[in-house]
Parts: structure tokens; sequence; C-alpha cells
């Protein structure tokens, strides 16, 4: 899933400063999964929000909605009604749901209340760890199921840098070596071998390296 | 011969090769470096300039090369993956040797993290296996990454590479370097060592493997100045491993700083007798001034001249 983490509610406040009703909008996806974006962070942040308001003797008025997914147009498409009072938008969807409320709310200034962090999924309840790279050419099959592009600080393709140590990278001894493991699950495959390739300069082209991407399926076309 | 690198010419006549190395400033004088240069000069056969090292602003290690160039001391310029994408690094391999370097040392690069300049993006479009393909490439085949054919001078560098014997996993460490004697480097420069013992069951395995048979592996010996240095460095920097008995030694020492030379020397002259290194890389961490002294020490004075 996509992990987001809220923005500071000063930060948000200082976005807001100049309106007078909001709308905030939650999505019901990924960001809600990871408790940033969910039916009760909207209710929360709006609260908080009115409250520091009250206490700065500048009432806000705030409308809460929430959306199954903000990276949907049909979705976004529900809240046509909502919009059309308030002074600003505040998106708790991803940076994906942000752009498309602003795409369907042209004339309206829409902002972030999250921070898009990564693509990653929960190690324990309340922590999250960023997995995949988003390259657009997975290499997986050859690194143990462990990404180099991404859990290595360097996004190596040959082997550990000469920083690891004990299985920690030199940036912060608590983070794993990604080529610490790899390496490891290689060995308890039987397969050490496969790490002695050189393996091939990466192609960039395929991630954001080539401009934005677009996946098309036209099979599934409804036309 | 492939190059007309003075280090590769000491390599060849098989005689234990030395170098040193200098950190370009974080200003635009060279004045020091000219310093350095007159000091090293006919103590090593050639001297590194680190590449922006721990991540750190500095004069670039093309522009270091050019300075050293100018004072008759063989320029080994290093270059990371850290800062560059492949265009801009074969431009830059082009433009150094154009100016008359034909010696470099790959390098992944310390993390920015570490850096005066944490905020910054790194690039790492290429690693350091890449990087030492690439030199080759461009050498031996006349071609640039891409495939696309060099049309006249090529670059023809000597090319060596780093391996970390401290590292970890240990079992992985000869394997890497095979990868990159594969990949074609022709020299290699260890990290510093302090941990003998550790660096003897690498070099028996890296023996054992016939890789000393097919590329010249340079043992990286670094002086302390003191027992917290020695201390900081083991607990602090990645990778590396600083056995007690050595803090404990310089602890006990009337004068840290002669013992930390002691050491040195001791180190030198140790390795000197491992099979399969051919050569020593003193870094002397803001400590090039005594360079002469243990190269003077270790016997390796005076170092071998050529017409």
């Amino acid at each position: 899933m996509i992990v987001a983490e809220q923005k500071p509610i000063k930060t948000i406040a200082d976005l807001i400063e100049d309106s007078n009703k909001v709308l905030l909008v939650g999505c019901s996806a990924c960001v809600a999964v990871c408790l940033a974006g969910g039916e009760k962070e909207t209710e929360v942040l709006a609260s908080a929000l009115r409250i520091k308001r009250k206490q700065e003797g500048k009432p806000l008025e705030t409308v809460t909605k929430m959306v199954t997914r903000q990276c949907d147009p049909e979705y976004i498409a529900t809240l046509d009604d909502s919009v059309e009072d308030v002074d600003t938008i505040i998106s708790l969807g991803c940076g994906v749901g942000v752009q498309y409320l602003a795409e369907r709310f042209y004339n309206k200034w829409v902002i972030p209340a999250l921070d898009t962090k990564f693509a990653g999924g929960s190690i324990e309840h309340g922590q999250w760890e960023e997995r995949c790279g988003l390259c657009g050419d997975c290499i997986l099959h050859r690194t143990g199921g462990i990404c180099p592009i991404i859990r290595c600080s360097k996004s190596l393709l040959n082997g550990p840098c000469g920083g690891s140590q004990d299985g920690k990278c030199e940036i912060n001894k608590d983070v794993p070596c990604a080529w610490h493991l790899i390496y490891e699950r290689m060995k308890s495959l039987g397969k050490l071998d496969k790490l002695l390739e050189i393996q091939p300069p990466k192609d960039w082209s395929r991630s954001r390296d080539g401009g934005p991407r677009k996946v098309t399926r036209e099979d599934v076309f409804i036309d | 011969m492939n190059t007309n690198s003075h280090l590769e010419k000491v390599f060849n006549s098989g005689e234990f090769v030395v170098s040193a190395e200098i950190g370009p400033p974080k200003h635009a004088s060279a004045e020091g470096m000219h310093h350095y240069a007159d000091v090293l000069r006919d103590y090593v056969d050639a001297a590194n300039i680190t590449d922006n090292q721990t991540a750190v602003v500095r004069i670039s290690s093309i522009a270091g090369g050019v300075h050293l160039n100018n004072k008759n001391v063989c320029p080994i310029i290093q270059m990371t993956c850290r800062d560059r994408n492949r265009i801009a690094m074969q431009a830059d391999l082009l433009g150094a040797y154009s100016l008359g370097i034909n010696t470099i040392l790959c390098l992944s690069g310390d993390h920015q993290i570490f850096g005066n300049h944490p905020t910054s993006k790194n690039v790492y479009d290429i690693d350091s296996m890449h990087l030492i393909q690439t030199v080759r490439k461009m050498r031996d085949e006349k071609q640039f990454m891409c495939g696309e054919e060099i049309k006249n001078q090529e670059p023809r560098f000597f090319v060596g590479a780093v391996a970390n014997p401290f590292g970890d996993p240990f079992e992985f460490r000869v394997d890497r370097l095979e990868k990159k004697v594969e990949a074609g480097a022709e020299f290699i420069q260890t990290q510093c060592i302090f941990d003998m013992e550790r660096f003897e069951r690498y070099m028996e395995e890296v023996c054992r493997r016939g890789i000393d048979e097919r590329v010249h592996i340079m043992a990286g010996i670094t002086p302390l100045k003191s027992w917290k240095a020695a201390r900081y460095i083991g607990n602090n920097v990645g990778g590396m491993i600083v056995p007690d008995e050595i803090v404990e030694r310089l602890k006990g020492a009337e004068d840290q700083k002669a013992e930390g030379l002691n050491i040195a020397v001791e180190q030198i002259n140790h390795v000197k007798k491992i099979k399969g290194v051919h050569g020593v890389h003193i870094m002397a961490i803001a400590w090039e001034e005594k360079v002469p002294e243990i190269v003077e020490r270790c016997g390796l004075y005076p170092r071998p001249k050529f017409d």
C-alpha cells in the first residue's frame, strides 16, 4: 500500500489561514489502513483545526467527507455537491488523491494534509516500512525477494558496499543492510552462486526517469 | 602496458608499490595540495585524490588530479557513483583523460547523510561494478556504455577499485572482490587494516581462488594519532574494525602519536610479507607530513624511477 503520514497540525493550519470554511476529504483505501487519512483521522483533524482556530478567535467551519478511493474519478464525483461553498479542500489522501481532487474541482484551492511516504507495508501495529521502489522493472527474482533498489541506501545492484557491518547499513544502525539480507536469504536457498553474476546497469527509463508513466490495458476498455 | 599510468609501470616492474592520499580542500585554493604534492613526490608512486569524501563539498578530484600532475605526482582520481549519472561520469572520464589523468579508482561513495549537504539527492544511476566495466569498455572496446563507438581518442585509464575485508557479510567480501576483478579492476586498495588476523584470513581466501594473480592488491594502512581516534573509528565508522589491543597500546603509550606511527610501520612490514599483497596505500588523514617518515622506516625509499 501507499504509506502516508499526517503533516503537523500547525503546518496544515498555516495552509488554511485565510479560509473560513473547509472540506476535509478522507480516503478509505491505503491511507486508512496506515492510520493517516481514514475516517477517524479526518474527524480528529477537523476538530483539532476548529479548536485551534477558536482559540485564535477566528472560528473555522469544517465539513468532513469520506470517499472509497481518492484515486478514482468516479468516487471523487460523489463530492460534487459538497464543495460549492467551501474556501479550501483539505485532502487526507495520498499525493494521487490531492491531484484527483484538484483536477475535478479546478476552481478550488486544494491542499495536502499528508506527506506521502512510500510503497510499503506494516511490520507491527503502528509501524510501516518501505518495500518497493516502484522502479517499473522488477528484479526481485534475482535478489532473493529483497529489493536493493529501495532497501539499499545506494540502490546497489552487485552486493553490499564497504559500510555494511553486523547486518546494518552505514547510514544508521537501525537500518538493516539490504544486501546482508539478500546474502543470508540466497545462502539459505543454496543460491549464492547467483550473487557472483554481475547484474547489468538498470534501465531507469522504465522508472520515473523516462518521464511520467502510464499503464494501458486496451482489453479492458469499455467502449 | 595498457596505459601510460605511472602506477601501472611500477606494478609491472614487480616493485612493492606505495600510494598515499590527499583530501582536496573545502575552498578554491590549490596551495595546500601543491604543498602535499611536494611532501609526497619522492616517497610515493601515486596519490589518490578523493572525490568529495564523506560527502563533503571540496575541490573536485579531477581538478585535484591536474594540480598533482603539474607537480609531477601521479594522481589516482577517485570517482564515486553518488553524485553523477552515467552521462556525467563518462563526460568526466573523457575530460580527465584529456587533461592528462590516466589512473582512476572506482567507488560507490559514502552516503550523503554523512556530509555537509545531508538534504541532497543521491544518484547511484550505476554502481561501482558498472563504473569499472564502463572505464574498461571505453578503453578496450572504444565504446561508450551505450555501445556507441568513440571515434577519436579513447580515454585510457588504469582502473582500480576498493575492497573492504572488514565489512559484512565477511564470507561475501571475497566474492565481491572477485566480481570487481571480473568487471575489469586492475588494482585494488583496501579499507584501513587494523584487524590483521581478519585481513590475513581474507587474503588466504583471495589466494586460494587465484584472485591475487589477476589483480594487484594494495593494503590500506592508516596511522592513528590517539587512542580516542582509534576507538572513534571502530565504533562510529560503518565497516571498520579496530581491535582493543590497538586502542590499549595507544592508551598506554607515553607519546601516542609516535606509537601510532610505530604501529603503522609494523603493519606495513607485516603486510609486505602477506602473499598477494603487491603494495600499500597509506591513508594518513590530516597527517600527510608523516608519510615520508613511514615510507623510509619501512625500507620503501627511494621509489623506482622510469624514463
